[in-house]
């Protein structure tokens, strides 16, 4: 029976004793001292700061058991399944950790002359040269931190492009499918663009119709991801991609959902133009909690000339930058790139090689219809959609919602009793009660088997005994979280002087309930 | 398995994608090593790199060399933390949302404002995204920001701007001082201007203390001011709030990791009252209860601001941040505590002017360029016409010292300069040894 830890764990400011300190910087030494002058001296008056910085005083024990406390109330993949649709939550080797943690990569810095880096520049180098391989792309640029800084630099180039024959003021539109990840509209209407829907047909694809309907001289482009976030591949893709072109636009690639297309589909040969791949997802770099990842930007030929600065070249004997590339959009953030990541991407994609990557799309796919299969087989949830599936698949709890009033939520909820983490929920907002489940190639038939457990007996509880998947979770960390308070502008608590008196005086966690669930 | 779903073989499962774009031969990459032979090729690689931990390192300009204590490793190497993802499901990542919570406090406690988001991707972006939270608040489209804003940042700003029709303008500084000039920045802040941009210290080290009177004049316009700040500083440094901030921004890599060759990065974004909190992007952590009300509990909140409920309405497309780094910086500003952080302010205050003036007496340079007050970096200009940035950094180089940046093509009119830093991690014989490699060359 799974119990996730319950330290019912102070705030760190309420562990705070005067005097307390758990690391002390260095001292300048009386040279030092002596040469610089008077301290209060160096700062202009107008700057001093009143007085200690207001943090907490604590010692190096304390802070790292208050830490690795909350760790232990942080469900992750290294302890167990995490299904959440389209983030790709596969186990992340310790292989590519340990390869790159090196004070050799750790202790650069980013403007170090080129003679001193040709190492990293070698590494950033192959790797571009090998994720362009991968997605059949001509170049690719690894400066982006994260998938949708990815396809905001996909919007840019995009405008570059038509800006460049100049047909910017034309297209003003960008064309994304109602089930595509809610990034990819953000990212449009981030970069000045109107966002045309196009809705899916009744196989849940593109609607071809609606889509050369929409598409025209306005159009800038169409962003999707394929498979599409309800794991269906769009067969149609050579087809929606002579119609966007024929219209004068460009192809965007979401590679969120590339890893079922690893060493079987480029998206290159799809006729995309440009693309974005979350290392984060398909290369099994960690998620770290929400973040670094690493989006890097591949394009076709005509499109290299839009790429940020700096390109890293290769003489044939010294690895440089580039930044002679008058048509270069600039910077789409500081330096080069999340290198951590992207370096772990590249040990990732050595351990693997060719024929190891197609084994991870193809394990992935397996993984995720053998799961898909067996829960179909009870009959219980709808799968909207006929059933060929690939890396995910979006199940539908609208009729047990329906009967019971037992919603999706409350299902996810009660499968994190069962020690898994949820599925995607609510989303893609085209499939009502929807949870959204991929399965990692790195999930054991056991796994597998348990989670198929887990999906089905929360299904059959929700009609046996309601009251325990309403009520639920019982055995995390805390109990169902009240989100309306969370938010509500009367409660709304952004910081810790903030707390209300309700906060405070509950900070004590009662002891696990006795339930029979 | 192949069984239980109705198949023969995984091709099977492939068999509706088009023949015509599916690959028929292998990806031509190398690979399929052993994690040992994995482990040994990219060592070699590494190995051909000169680091911090090699040469002496004078450079900064946004990334910075600091000592980052074991424990904020550990805490951030615990792999709960490291490898999860976004807490969607709030009951089961308590750990993260809570530690998220404390550091969101800690630099909102630092900084004087009232909330600050888990992260943005560095401190590039975060200006980016203040920018257009500014825009969205003033309805005005014009940014005002200092002529020494770091290249980079100012493309960065330009690209979160430009689609939207922002113009970003730049105002001067004292050419003596490096002080920001008030004068041409009342002439420029006007009705039009949504927001000014002012970082303390600025790029070239300068402690401006023009910039507190800055929000003011901003405000008196109906502007917004947007303060950049190091948040290491803020251990002696007035917090931007305190004198009128209404948006900060910074890059958190100094409180939180080590330089990674510039990323990961760690974008600090925090703000002043309700209009500008319903604009900020990304994701913001709350305190509340279970739905019982019996314990206390932390969730992500004013997610209708967000890109996965708002799409193309939302406030960014933000999704993947960089939240372990806020995690480190949480455990780091806890090891540190208010003691620690003063202290470190004043030690890399002390060795910083402990440099200029070992400097400041070379001849044929102008060390440091400006007169005001340094922290952590000043600029180096050499006044002789033989001389050269490049042939010195050469010559710094062949003695195993990394020197400053550069900044002769991105601020020609200082000449042949260069941005040099200083932090705690220098020992005076660092110094002694930069003085002599640089007296060396200026005297040849």
């Amino acid at each position: 029976m799974y119990r996730q830890a319950r330290w019912d764990e102070p705030l760190i400011i309420d562990r705070s004793q005067p005097g307390k300190v758990g690391h002390l910087p260095m001292r300048p030494s009386e040279v030092e001292m002596n040469t610089s002058g008077n301290v209060m001296d160096l700062v202009p008056s107008a700057l001093h700061r009143n007085g200690p910085p207001p943090l907490p005083e604590v010692s190096e024990p304390e802070v790292v058991r208050h830490f690795v406390r909350l760790s232990q109330e942080n469900y992750s993949p290294d302890l167990g399944i995490y299904p959440l649709g389209s983030c790709t939550m596969k186990y992340n080797p310790k292989s590519s950790e340990l390869a790159v943690q090196t004070a050799k990569l750790e202790k650069l810095h980013p403007e170090q002359d080129e003679s001193t880096i040709q190492g990293i520049l070698a590494l950033m180098f192959h790797l571009e040269r090998m994720l362009a391989e991968i997605t059949g792309m001509s170049r690719m640029t690894l400066q982006p931190a994260a998938g949708a800084h990815g396809e905001y630099l996909g919007c840019l180039i995009t405008r570059s492009f038509h800006r460049s024959k100049n047909e910017l003021e034309q297209r003003t539109e960008m064309i994304v499918p109602d089930s595509a990840h809610g990034t990819n509209p953000a990212s449009a209407a981030m970069a000045g663009f109107k966002v045309v829907v196009v809705p899916s047909n009744s196989e849940g694809m593109v609607d071809l119709e609606e889509l050369a309907n929409v598409a025209g001289p306005r159009t800038a482009g169409l962003m999707i991801t394929n498979p599409n976030t309800l794991g269906i591949f769009e067969r149609n893709i050579l087809e929606i991609a002579r119609i966007i072109h024929k219209a004068g636009g460009l192809l965007y690639y979401d590679g969120a959902n590339f890893n079922p297309l690893l060493g079987k589909v480029r998206p290159g040969d799809m006729g995309f133009d440009i693309l974005h791949l979350n290392l984060h997802k398909t290369f099994a770099t960690p998620h770290g909690g929400g973040g670094p990842g690493a989006g890097p930007v591949g394009v076709t030929r005509s499109l290299e000339k839009f790429l940020p600065v700096p390109i890293v070249e290769f003489d044939g004997k010294n690895y440089y930058y580039n930044y002679n590339v008058p048509d270069s959009i600039g910077k789409i953030r500081s330096f080069h790139g999340n290198i951590g990541i992207l370096a772990r991407a590249y040990a990732y994609i050595l351990n693997l090689g060719a024929d190891g990557l197609k084994m991870v799309a193809e394990t992935a796919v397996l993984n995720t219809n053998y799961v898909l299969s067996k829960v179909l087989a009870k009959g219980q949830y709808q799968l909207p959609f006929a059933p060929q599936r690939k890396h995910e698949f979006v199940l539908s709890a609208k009729g047990l919602s329906n009967s019971t009033g037992i919603r999706a939520m409350d299902l996810a909820k009660r499968m994190l009793d069962r020690g898994v983490h949820a599925p995607t929920t609510y989303f893609p907002q085209i499939v009502d009660e929807a949870l959204m489940v991929e399965v990692p190639e790195t999930e054991s038939l056991q796994d597998l088997d348990h989670f198929v457990d887990v999906l089905t007996s929360v299904f059959e509880e929700a009609q046996s005994n309601p009251e325990a998947v309403r009520s639920a979770p019982h055995f995390t960390s805390v109990t169902r979280i009240d989100d309306v308070k969370a938010s509500h502008p009367k409660t709304l608590t952004l910081h810790w002087h903030g707390a209300s008196s309700t906060q405070k005086r509950v900070s004590h966690q009662e002891p696990i309930a006795q339930v029979n669930y | 398995m192949l069984k239980a779903i109705g198949v023969a073989t995984i091709d099977e499962l492939y068999s509706d994608i088009p023949k015509e774009v599916q690959l028929n031969q292998p990806l031509k990459i190398d690979g399929f090593y052993p994690e040992q032979e994995v482990r040994s090729r990219i060592e070699q690689l590494l190995n051909k790199n000169k680091s911090a931990a090699d040469y002496d390192m004078f450079l900064g300009a946004g990334i910075y060399d600091h000592f980052i204590p074991a424990a904020v490793k550990t805490i951030m190497a615990r792999t709960e933390f490291q490898t999860s993802y976004t807490p969607y499901q709030p009951e089961i990542s308590q750990g993260l949302l809570q530690a998220l919570f404390e550091f969101e406090s800690m630099i909102r406690d630092l900084t004087g404002v009232d909330a600050v988001n888990s992260s943005l991707y560095d401190g590039s972006t975060a200006l980016g995204e203040a920018a257009r939270m500014a825009i969205r608040v003033t309805s005005r489209y014009k940014i005002l920001v200092p002529r020494s804003l770091h290249p980079d940042k100012l493309s960065v700003l330009r690209n979160y701007t430009e689609p939207v029709g922002i113009r970003i303008e730049t105002f001067g500084m004292d050419d003596e001082t490096g002080c920001l000039d008030l004068d041409d920045l009342k002439i420029k802040v006007n009705t039009e201007t949504a927001a000014v941009l002012c970082e303390v210290p600025s790029f070239f080290g300068i402690l401006d203390p023009n910039a507190v009177s800055v929000p003011s004049l901003c405000h008196e316009k109906g502007a917004l001011s947007i303060i950049g700040f190091d948040p290491i500083s803020l251990g002696g440094l007035k917090p931007p709030g305190d004198y009128g901030a209404d948006i900060v921004v910074a890059e958190g890599q100094s409180i939180s990791s080590e330089m990674n060759f510039g990323g990961p990065g760690l974008g600090i974004i925090g703000c002043k009252g309700e209009n500008l909190l319903r604009q900020m992007p990304g994701r913001l952590i709350g305190m509340t209860t279970t739905m019982d009300g019996k314990n206390r509990a932390f969730s992500m909140v004013l997610q209708t601001r967000e890109q996965h409920i708002r799409r193309e309405k939302a406030t960014s497309n933000i999704c993947t941040n960089e939240a372990l780094l806020g995690v480190g910086a949480a455990a780091y500003l806890s090891l540190l505590g208010p003691r620690g952080l003063s202290q470190l302010f004043e030690t890399i205050l002390v060795k910083t002017n402990h440099a200029i003036k070992r400097l400041h007496e070379l001849p044929g340079t102008l060390i440091p360029r400006f007169t005001g007050q340094h922290y952590q970096e000043f600029v180096v200009t050499l006044e002789n016409p033989r001389h050269t940035i490049a042939k010195m950094n050469q010559d710094l180089l062949a003695a195993g010292i990394h020197g400053g940046k550069s900044l002769v093509n991105d601020f020609p009119e200082l000449g042949q300069s260069s941005l040099m830093c200083v932090t705690e991690t220098h020992r005076p014989e660092a110094i002694d040894k930069l003085r002599a490699t640089m007296e060396k060359f200026v005297r040849s």
